[in-house]
């Protein structure tokens, strides 16, 4: 091993894994292809891709290990000179936890519950002889420090969930860099996290790459994140490299379509329309909460919303967000309030709202997946409002099931599939599809986007947008993200703590002035610029030296 | 039938042959129930092709009548234990609130005693009859089955095609039958086999304690507790209700485990 | 209070509170007969005259309700009063037969605990290989075959054919230790069976689903042992789960053992409780109902408290 060696070197990496497809037998498919890189000490390289690109099999592959029934079957993997595609699993074990970690994506369930996070921060240290129990400690200590975790001289006397997501992901960290690594591999470590933790988790990421000088692999889907994190870029597709360069080439001249596809994501405009006189869903003073003896969940909330436009109701989890939605679609009838729709008061439950009631105002949820009966066909799915509300049967009822099939633009031959054949994108229009069969007023949004790709979710957005001009259906968008807000919104509430923060139109509510959760939240929201994380982490520790 | 794998076939194809062999067996047995024709504990002969039994009575016969009896209760029960089972399961965890609660709590009650333990309680008091077996067996081992489609029903209930279906404004029936039944189909058909098979071991048993079908009639445990004595002597009549037991319970199994292993979970799960 | 102590007060108070309930279903259980208990005891040719006499013996005359509460009263303080078959104190004739009954258990239960423990391990240590699936493949027609055929079998090969172990297993207060193991050898061994079959099957799936947890993944990545990476990850949190599945089967084995005794003649509860269900004799089957009940509820108690007890969101709060 030379100097002049990179730290790893990975050559014509080919993955392959048996798939168990339910009902079919299992066959082979290649996750990667054909994928070479290296990484120079030190530095750190972001792999970005949609799900599928393969790109937390290949992070993996760099400690040579491959989760259940992936198979590392072609190429070299050099590290420190090394080849360990084909090492022993005796030499394996020598190597991981000592040269190179791994950070999850999920630090929750990637800590053993059962023990105190001291021990399992240390662990690989100690087993790998690496010092002494108490130096190890000390150092643990001086890593929580960095992080900046709270009290770091008493935290890893804690157990994993007695303390809050984004410090265990922090935590996740220090165990990765205590045993002093070559290279640490992040998988996603940021992506479960609510955009205003995730700006901290990011800053002491970065800042304890740099003060202890270890190599990275950053994984992640979201190229705002990697922009501020890494030195260099490769973007993956379905297992194949698409592009490979510096951030600053990636982002500011990319080469190829797909990262161009990419980098433009979200930047959908459409224009803000105006209040009209009167709202068509008015909800005033909503106070909600789950069983007789909790807390409010929601408290005082007041929104209206105009037909034909859309009102994006944006927040962290817990925020109160979708329990509006619970509130508006009469699952939980509120403590105090009142909905008027229509001109109309709304009844607050759902038995006492009569059908026509019930028609006007749909529903599509965020998990396409579990919204569609599995044992029903997309005729049927579709095909059933048309029947319940409109009384349309037989041929009638299938040629406006394909009228629907045609907007969502899906073609011919989609009626008689199954949701498991179909795709993500394809699923959300079929829910589409389903509120639209109603002829609603109004559809109420839960996060329609957010399990899916960012190009897939683009798609899905431009859709919406199209049906609202053709059909002046109003939307209650509810999301945590603020770049799918910008898109779509007429008007937007803030939504914090169960109450509403911020209410106006899009114009009003995202520019300044801002209070200060408005201010934290929209400041939080990676941008894709250089140099933006310090920015933001800078301007916010020169506010509170000044108050 | 393409795509059933192999061994799900097989299983298939002996469980018909136990239900048929049951079906017809005043046609197949080669004498009567209760007819002695021959010594006491003859061996295998080709007029007797499993010997005789303690009174001279043709094996061959005594198991093809037995298991005639054996089948038709088992399945008796396993009926009643479904239809109590899975219709207070599914309205328990349809309704939720109090409903389930007390449905719940009172078939924990009853499952807290050991099934066996409250059949014979409870036997030592009933004149014991067919259809008291009957709904003893099917009234305890309904409990089994309330726990599964309750849990199977309540995992769907609260899935979001569920909740889209509610606020369409669909009734009760909608749900329970489109939405739910559908879905809870492949275990509650899994779960099926497996209580058959519990039901065959379990009155077996009770014969066996001889708390169960009563003589003269045949049945599988009946011929057990008929033959007992001559083990001692090393004649193997009392083990011969085994080999069909066992058959017929591995065949069930295997298909049941293919019912099971049917049961892809609702994400990508296939519908036809 | 710690708040694990309060879970496990209520869940102490819970387990009374179900057997109490468990109680009542045994007594209502034999009073949903046509006719009543003197009827059953005497049969359908006894005269008025009789039937009346044994109703004012047996207190039948007195509403369900006193009744019910006089046989708790009694129970809890040993007293179960007597057999109507014979006249004897049924506290006395359960006390030396529960002693038998416990043994046998127990010596099955010595067996069977490591030993399905060890063979649940190696199945998972050799997932999908033959020693799996031959574990797998043996417990499947094992759990096919009622306890008392098996029984049979075990008796016939090695007390008929081979000659190694009594085929009545006659055990007195005057034999030694010895003498005591060699009688129970055959009921022990099927009944080690019967619960290794279940036993091993649960262990197996329960240590596969802690193996499957993404802190065994992490484990792995720290180059761990495999010995360290199941010793210290994948045992801390496999304790309740298998302590479970223990409790569970030696509750399935408390049942297991009432139709083990007949087919081999022991002087055991099981034994006991059967030969008076047949004799319709009403007292002594709520005595023995009530008695199995308890242990069976008692062994579920204790499998809740360990994993309350093993829980460390609860034995740690925040």
């Amino acid at each position: 091993m030379s100097d002049s060696d990179p730290l790893l070197d990975i050559r014509n990496l080919r993955i392959e894994a048996t798939v168990y497809a339910p009902g079919e037998v299992p066959r082979n498919a290649v996750i990667v292809d054909d994928v070479s890189l290296r990484l120079e000490r030190g530095k750190v390289m972001g792999l970005i891709g949609e799900s599928g690109a393969g790109k937390s099999t290949i992070g993996l592959a760099a400690l040579a290990y491959g989760r259940g029934g992936i198979r590392l079957t072609g190429g070299d993997i050099y590290l420190n000179g090394r080849e360990i595609r084909t090492a022993s699993p005796r030499q394996l074990r020598r190597l991981r936890g000592r040269e190179v970690t791994y950070v999850a994506q999920s630090a929750a369930a990637a800590f053993n519950p059962a023990r105190r996070l001291m021990d399992q921060v240390i662990e690989a240290t100690l087993r790998h002889e690496l010092c002494s129990k108490a130096e190890a400690e000390k150092r643990a200590v001086e890593l929580f420090r960095t992080l900046s975790l709270p009290d770091p001289e008493n935290f890893g006397k804690r157990y994993p969930h007695q303390v809050s997501g984004g410090q265990l992901q922090r935590a996740m960290t220090a165990m990765a860099l205590c045993p002093r690594p070559d290279l640490v591999i992040f998988d996603e470590p940021t992506t479960a996290l609510d955009v205003t933790t995730q700006i901290d988790v990011l800053g002491a990421i970065k800042t304890a790459i740099r003060e202890t000088g270890v190599a990275a692999l950053y994984i992640t889907h979201d190229l705002a994140v990697v922009a501020q994190v890494s030195d260099e870029i490769m973007v993956l597709r379905h297992g194949k490299m698409v592009e490979h360069g510096t951030v600053q080439q990636i982002i500011e001249a990319p080469r190829e379509d797909y990262t161009r596809a990419l980098i433009s994501v979200r930047a959908i405009e459409h224009e803000e329309k105006k209040p009209t006189q009167e709202p068509l869903l008015r909800a005033e003073g909503i106070t909600a909460r789950y069983g007789a003896m909790a807390d409010d969940v929601l408290s005082n909330v007041s929104v209206d919303l105009y037909a034909g436009q859309t009102l994006a109701l944006v927040g962290e989890s817990g925020s109160g967000k979708s329990t509006m939605a619970r509130v508006i679609t009469g699952l939980l009838p509120p403590r105090a309030g009142t909905i008027t729709f229509d001109g109309k008061p709304l009844p607050p439950a759902l038995k006492a709202r009569s059908r026509e009631e019930l028609r006007q105002l749909q529903m599509i949820y965020q998990m396409a997946d579990v919204a569609m009966n599995p044992r029903q066909t997309v005729r049927t799915i579709i095909g059933r409002p048309l029947e319940f509300y409109f009384n349309l049967r037989g041929r009638k009822r299938d040629a406006r099931v394909q009228e629907l099939l045609d907007a969502i633009e899906l073609g011919e031959g989609f009626a008689d599939r199954y949701p498991a054949e179909l795709s993500g994108g394809q699923k959300q229009r079929v829910c589409i599809a389903r509120a639209l069969a109603a002829d609603p007023k109004l559809i109420i949004c839960d996060e329609v986007t957010s399990a899916l790709d960012p190009l897939v979710a683009d798609g899905i957005l431009k859709l919406l947008l199209n049906l609202q001009a053709r059909e002046q259906v109003a939307y209650l968008f509810i999301t945590h993200d603020i770049a799918t807000v910008r898109a779509i919104a007429d008007s937007i509430a803030v939504m914090y703590q169960g109450r509403v923060q911020r209410y106006g139109t899009k114009t009003e509510v995202l520019n300044p002035p801002f209070d200060d959760y408005t201010d934290l939240l929209l400041s939080s929201v990676p941008e894709m610029k250089l140099g933006w994380l310090e920015n933001v982490l800078a301007t916010r520790k020169m506010e509170s030296a000044g108050n | 039938m393409k795509g059933i794998p192999l061994t799900a076939l097989l299983g298939m194809a002996i469980t018909a042959l136990f239900f048929l062999a049951a079906l017809l067996a005043p046609i197949i047995a080669p004498y009567g129930m209760s007819e002695i024709v021959g010594d006491v504990w003859e061996p295998a002969s080709a007029d007797y092709w499993l010997g005789t039994d303690n009174l001279g009575r043709d094996l061959l016969t005594r198991m093809i009548y037995g298991g005639r009896t054996t089948i038709f209760v088992a399945s008796a029960a396993t009926m009643v234990a479904f239809t109590l089972g899975a219709v207070l399961g599914f309205t328990a965890a349809v309704y939720g609130g109090w409903v389930d609660q007390v449905m719940s709590r009172t078939n924990d009650l009853v499952m807290s005693i050991p099934t066996l333990i409250f059949a014979l309680v409870v036997l030592s008091v009933m004149p014991v009859t067919l259809p008291i077996l009957i709904m003893v067996m099917g009234l305890l081992d309904s409990t089994r089955v309330f726990r599964l489609s309750r849990a199977v029903a309540v995992d769907i209930n609260v899935m979001d095609f569920v909740e889209a279906a509610r606020l369409r404004g669909e009734g009760q029936r909608w749900v329970i039958f489109r939405e739910i039944l559908p879905n809870a189909l492949s275990p509650l058909v899994a779960e099926l086999g497996l209580r058959f098979i519990f039901a065959i071991l379990f009155i077996s048993t009770l014969s066996f304690l001889g708390l169960g079908v009563q003589p003269p009639m045949a049945d599988w445990g009946g011929i057990v507790k008929e033959n007992r004595e001559g083990i001692v002597y090393g004649i193997p009549a009392a083990l011969i209700p085994a080999v069909a037991i066992v058959t017929l319970s591995i065949s069930v199994n295997l298909v049941a485990d293919w019912a099971l292993n049917r049961t892809t979970s609702l994400k990508g799960g296939r519908g036809v | 209070m710690h708040p694990v102590l309060t879970l496990v007060i209520q869940r102490l108070a819970l387990g009374l509170l179900l057997l109490f309930a468990a109680s009542i279903l045994i007594f209502v259980g034999t009073e949903i007969l046509p006719g009543d208990v003197a009827q059953a005891v005497l049969g359908q040719t006894a005269t008025e005259q009789a039937l009346a006499n044994m109703r004012a013996q047996m207190g039948l005359d007195q509403p369900a309700v006193v009744r019910y509460f006089q046989w708790l009263g009694g129970a809890l303080q040993g007293d179960f009063g007597v057999a109507l078959s014979n006249g004897r104190d049924i506290a006395d004739s359960i006390s030396r037969r529960l002693g038998n009954t416990m043994f046998l258990a127990s010596v099955a239960a010595v067996v069977a605990v490591p030993l399905a423990i060890f063979l649940g391990l190696l199945a998972v240590r050799y997932r999908d290989r033959w020693p799996d699936r031959l574990i797998s493949g043996i417990t499947l027609t094992s759990i096919s075959l009622p306890e008392f055929l098996l029984g049979y079998i075990i008796m016939f090969v090695f007390s008929v054919q081979l000659g190694w172990f009594p085929s009545v297993s006659n055990i007195n207060a005057g034999m030694s230790l010895g003498q005591k193991l060699n009688a129970v050898a055959l009921p022990a061994m099927v009944l080690t069976l019967v619960v290794l079959a279940h036993m091993m099957r649960m262990t197996r799936a329960a240590i596969l689903n802690v193996m499957q947890s993404a802190y065994i993944e992490t484990a792995e990545l720290k180059g761990l042992r495999r010995f360290n990476v199941i010793a210290r990850h994948a045992m801390p949190n496999s304790i309740a789960p298998i302590v479970n599945v223990v409790m569970l089967n030696l509750a399935y084995l408390v049942v297991g053992v009432v139709v083990i005794e007949v087919v081999f003649v022991y002087p055991g509860m099981g034994q006991y409780l059967v030969d008076h269900v047949t004799k319709r004799d009403v007292p002594v089957v709520q005595a023995c109902g009530l008695i199995f009940a308890s242990v069976y509820i008692g062994l579920n108690l204790v499998a809740d408290i360990v994993s309350i007890l093993s829980n460390p969101r609860l034995r740690h709060p925040k």
